[in-house]
């Protein structure tokens, strides 16, 4: 579904990613993990269009999506969450999940000001889904906080949800456990697999191995920036370079 | 789930009464104060709380500052003050143009403006409010320069002219009035939230596929849109303008009462031209101390109370009610 | 002859002003460094030089070396209660939040100004003397040396304070990674507050050497200020070299603005500059893509 073709990425003098090639299949679950400073983040930004490679193309399906800007990755069905949460803070939790309908609606500014007959009928539609969707990860009873005063967890949740609303082909989600208790963390993984049965490509960066070995069906593994292997868990639990690159380390 | 709904539905109903009230109030006011001073005073407290709603859209919805206000207002004022003096031509038509052309110059200086976040959006929307202040002082044989521009007409609408306090009240308040409302509304809306949303995480909320670039720039231009218009009717109403009132004092005087009444307020807005305007006009000796008063305002509310006079309100009267269910619910108890 | 003397006398003035914009710019670069702060209030501080130094010479008819000694002394202290007070308070606040604060300092500190000495225009003595030096058919003020010598000074001690002091060394570690810099034991919290220490200092030091050339009141802050910040975007938030080539730049093309296009548009020309800039290439002209930020 998503295919990377020889990414590179050189910030000043600085490799941060070369020559990574591997393709995402769709409606699986693919981790992509490495040590720190592997360019995991930086493969993300560049997938969501929020960096530009240095070379390197970037398809989705067929579709050359190398320098697509993120609002149009987000039409096409590309969504991300972040590593440190990015909540709208100043909104209630409901009004988060409204945004991620944002695509999905069409009413400009004049028609909104003058609360025209169009938007109105798409605001309900729109209160509606958001609803369904916060249902769906189990937040309707605290619709109405604002989301700024959410603990950490909640708000790792409603990221998803709102990354949910905005009905993509694709989540990518930056370490989505960090963060949070074995509770919580057991609870995203139930979450992550009933995401991926809604027809959802998953991709996770993520530290925890638990969670990486348990839910991935595909895992890529980064080291220095570079791609170095690429298999289910269980090849990659057994490849020595893995092991002595980074399993070994643990 | 039902229960949710309801709560929607009175807060919209709430939202609609206050706003019903409040214009209510506004437009009763006059009986009691004809032939006063204070009309007249209520007068540019309208036309105030026009452009501080119009800043608060971009800088309380969308989290983006502009230093460069009073420059949109400037051009509202020359523009009507310009052609009416000269050309017999409808002042409300000329109105439509200065907005117009206010739309225009924010639409095409927003792109390359907007880019630009915080300090850096601040600098440069500074710079260009000194470079039109600089305008309307040079150009002397269009804006009379320093000295000003005098006998622009009123305006007027058959046999009613707005040459008094009272005519002019309503004629700026049905405004200022309507600018409300609408930028209420906007606030709950899709467009409304994806402003919000920019402000809250540019990033994320292009992540959520919000063309933040172009609504940025969508809503400074409604802003210097409605900034024009209030522009346009100062001029009018005050049949005499000069730079002075253009200057870059008067954009931070605009940040002060958005940032006083609270940002993303619109009631917010209307509390902080009332307190800025008034204040002046009451207490003579506040009138050498404004800058002092405005910097320590701007200082201690963004310090201590972000949400300003509304937010911190809200707050307390949410402490209340939290309260008083504190007691019931040991009364209860008991 | 005349036409080539002329150009001399407006490059040299326009030189000396870029001088003064160029320390200005320092104070911007300084402090945006410690704490990724634009200080509004930079300009106030460049007024509180030449108005103290007004007032000690004046009022208190002190001679000149103490009154400007007295003026810097003071004009710091304001910069660090400014910092204790205003900036420290607040932990990781939005740009948005330090923005409107400075901006609220800045008035302030104007309006403090203009209760206590007025909204006159104050003239400040040249410090040696009026008499014009006659260089190559052009006329120079003794002022003008003073200016030059005090920015080059002012540059050659903020290299050697920032090269080869153990805290000037510090300070370029909390400006390259603050974080880091905290966890090999230096003090961020001290090192902000010496950024605005010395940036209050040298921005009233421009203030007192710019004031006998073009008098001072108290709302001459607002305008040196903007110049300032003109400066270090055109040089890149770099308090180095190429602030000063962005300060004398901004000067000498104001200065040729001025005297071949429209004098009254002087001004202008400085914000339309800086908005090109701001537009075309934000990291400044002379800044490399990693340049050494102090």
């Amino acid at each position: 579904m998503l295919r990377l073709d020889g990414i590179t990425k050189v910030f000043g003098g600085l490799t941060a990613l070369e020559d990574i090639s591997f393709s995402i299949n769709e409606g699986l679950i693919t981790g992509i993990i490495g040590p720190n400073g592997a360019g995991k983040t930086t493969l993300f930004n560049i997938v969501t269009g929020l960096y530009a490679q240095t070379t390197g193309e970037v398809y989705l399906g067929e579709k050359n999506i190398s320098f697509l800007n993120t609002e149009r990755l987000a039409r096409l069905g590309v969504v991300r969450t972040f590593q440190n949460v990015e909540l709208f803070g100043q909104m209630t939790v409901l009004e988060n999940v409204m945004v991620g309908l944002h695509t999905q609606s069409s009413s400009g500014i004049f028609s909104c000001a003058f609360k025209l007959p169009g938007h109105l009928k798409e605001e309900k539609i729109i209160r509606e889904k958001s609803m369904e969707w916060l249902k769906f990860t189990g937040m309707v009873d605290i619709a109405d906080m604002k989301a700024g005063n959410l603990p950490f967890g909640k708000g790792r949740l409603l990221e998803i949800s709102r990354a949910l609303a905005a009905r993509p082909r694709m989540i990518l989600m930056d370490e989505p456990a960090a963060g949070l208790n074995s509770r919580e963390t057991d609870e995203l993984a139930m979450l992550i697999r009933k995401i991926r049965k809604e027809g959802i490509t998953i991709t996770l960066v993520e530290h925890d191995m638990d969670l990486v070995m348990d839910i991935c069906d595909s895992i890529v593994v980064l080291n220095l920036g570079k791609k170095l292997a690429e298999g289910t868990p269980r090849q990659i639990q057994e490849n020595p370079a893995v092991i002595s690159a980074y399993l070994g380390e643990g | 789930m039902f229960l949710k709904k309801q709560n929607i539905m009175t807060e919209k109903r709430q939202q609609i009464l206050v706003f019903f009230i409040f214009a209510t109030a506004v437009l009763m006011v006059p009986l009691f104060l004809k032939g006063s001073y204070l009309l007249n005073v209520l007068v540019f407290v309208g036309i105030n709380t026009m452009l501080a709603v119009a800043l608060n859209l971009l800088l309380g919805y969308a989290g983006q500052i502009s230093l460069g206000h009073a420059a949109f207002f400037g051009i509202g004022a020359y523009i009507s003050g310009i052609i009416t003096t000269r050309f017999p031509i409808d002042p409300f038509l000329i109105i439509i143009l200065a907005a117009f052309c206010a739309g225009v110059l924010a639409f095409v200086i927003g792109f390359p403006i907007l880019k630009l976040k915080g300090h850096y959006l601040a600098m440069a929307t500074l710079g260009f409010g000194v470079i039109l202040y600089i305008i309307f002082n040079e150009t002397v044989d269009f804006t009379g320069g320093p000295s000003g521009l005098s006998s622009i007409p009123s305006l007027h609408i058959g046999s009613l002219v707005f040459d008094n306090d009272w005519n002019n009240y309503y004629l700026v308040w049905v405004f200022t009035l309507a600018v409300m409302l609408l930028s209420i509304n906007l606030f709950q809306s899709r467009i409304g939230r994806a402003l919000r949303a920019i402000h809250d995480s540019e990033v994320a909320a292009r992540v959520m596929g919000v063309n933040a670039r172009v609504l940025k720039v969508q809503i400074f231009t409604v802003s210097a849109v409605i900034s024009a218009v209030a522009g346009s009717l100062y001029a009018h109403i005050m049949t005499f303008i000069a730079p002075a009132s253009f200057g870059f004092n008067f954009s931070v005087e605009l940040l002060t009462m958005v940032v006083i009444g609270g940002l993303g307020s619109i009631y917010g807005s209307f509390l902080g031209a009332a307190i800025l305007t008034m204040l002046p006009e009451f207490l003579r000796v506040f009138q050498d101390f404004d800058i002092i008063v405005y910097g320590l305002m701007l200082m201690l509310i963004t310090m201590f109370m972000p949400g300003g006079l509304v937010g911190g309100m809200q707050k307390m009267a949410e402490i209340t009610v939290a309260k008083i269910r504190k007691m019931k619910g040991k009364n209860a108890q008991a | 002859m005349d036409y080539s003397r002329q150009l001399f006398q407006y490059i040299l003035s326009g030189l000396s002003n870029g001088a003064i914009y160029a320390l200005i710019g320092f104070g911007f670069a300084m402090i945006y460094n410690a704490t990724g702060i634009i200080n509004f209030a930079q300009g106030e501080f460049v007024m509180l030089g030449g108005m103290l130094t007004v007032f000690f010479l004046t009022v208190l008819k002190l001679s000149i070396i103490p009154a400007i000694v007295l003026a810097v002394v003071i004009s710091t202290i304001v910069g660090i209660c400014f910092e204790r007070l205003a900036i420290r308070p607040l932990k990781n606040a939005k740009p948005l939040s330090l923005i409107i604060i400075t901006i609220g300092a800045s008035i302030f500190i104007r309006g403090a100004a203009m209760l206590i000495w007025g909204k006159d225009t104050h003239a400040v003595p040249a410090f040696s003397g009026n008499d014009p030096i006659y260089i190559a058919g052009a006329t120079i003020l003794p002022q003008h040396l003073w200016i030059f010598a005090v920015t080059i000074l002012i540059i050659i001690a903020g290299r050697i304070f920032f090269n080869y002091s153990i805290t000037g060394k510090a300070m370029r570690a909390c400006a390259y990674n603050a974080q880091a810099a905290g966890l090999v034991g230096i003090n961020v919290k001290n090192m902000v507050l010496l950024s605005f220490a010395i940036s209050s200092a040298i921005g009233s030091m421009a203030g007192i050497i710019i004031a006998p050339l073009t008098m001072t009141s108290y709302d001459v802050g607002v305008m040196l200020g903007l110049k300032g910040f003109c400066a270090v975007i055109i040089g890149g938030m770099s308090s180095g070299l190429s602030t000063v080539m962005g300060g004398l730049l901004l000067g000498l093309l104001e200065a040729l603005g001025a005297g071949y296009i429209s004098a009254s548009y002087k001004d202008a020309i400085a914000f339309i500059i800086l908005l090109l800039i701001l537009f075309i290439r934000p990291e400044g002209l002379f800044a490399k893509k990693e340049a050494e930020r102090f």
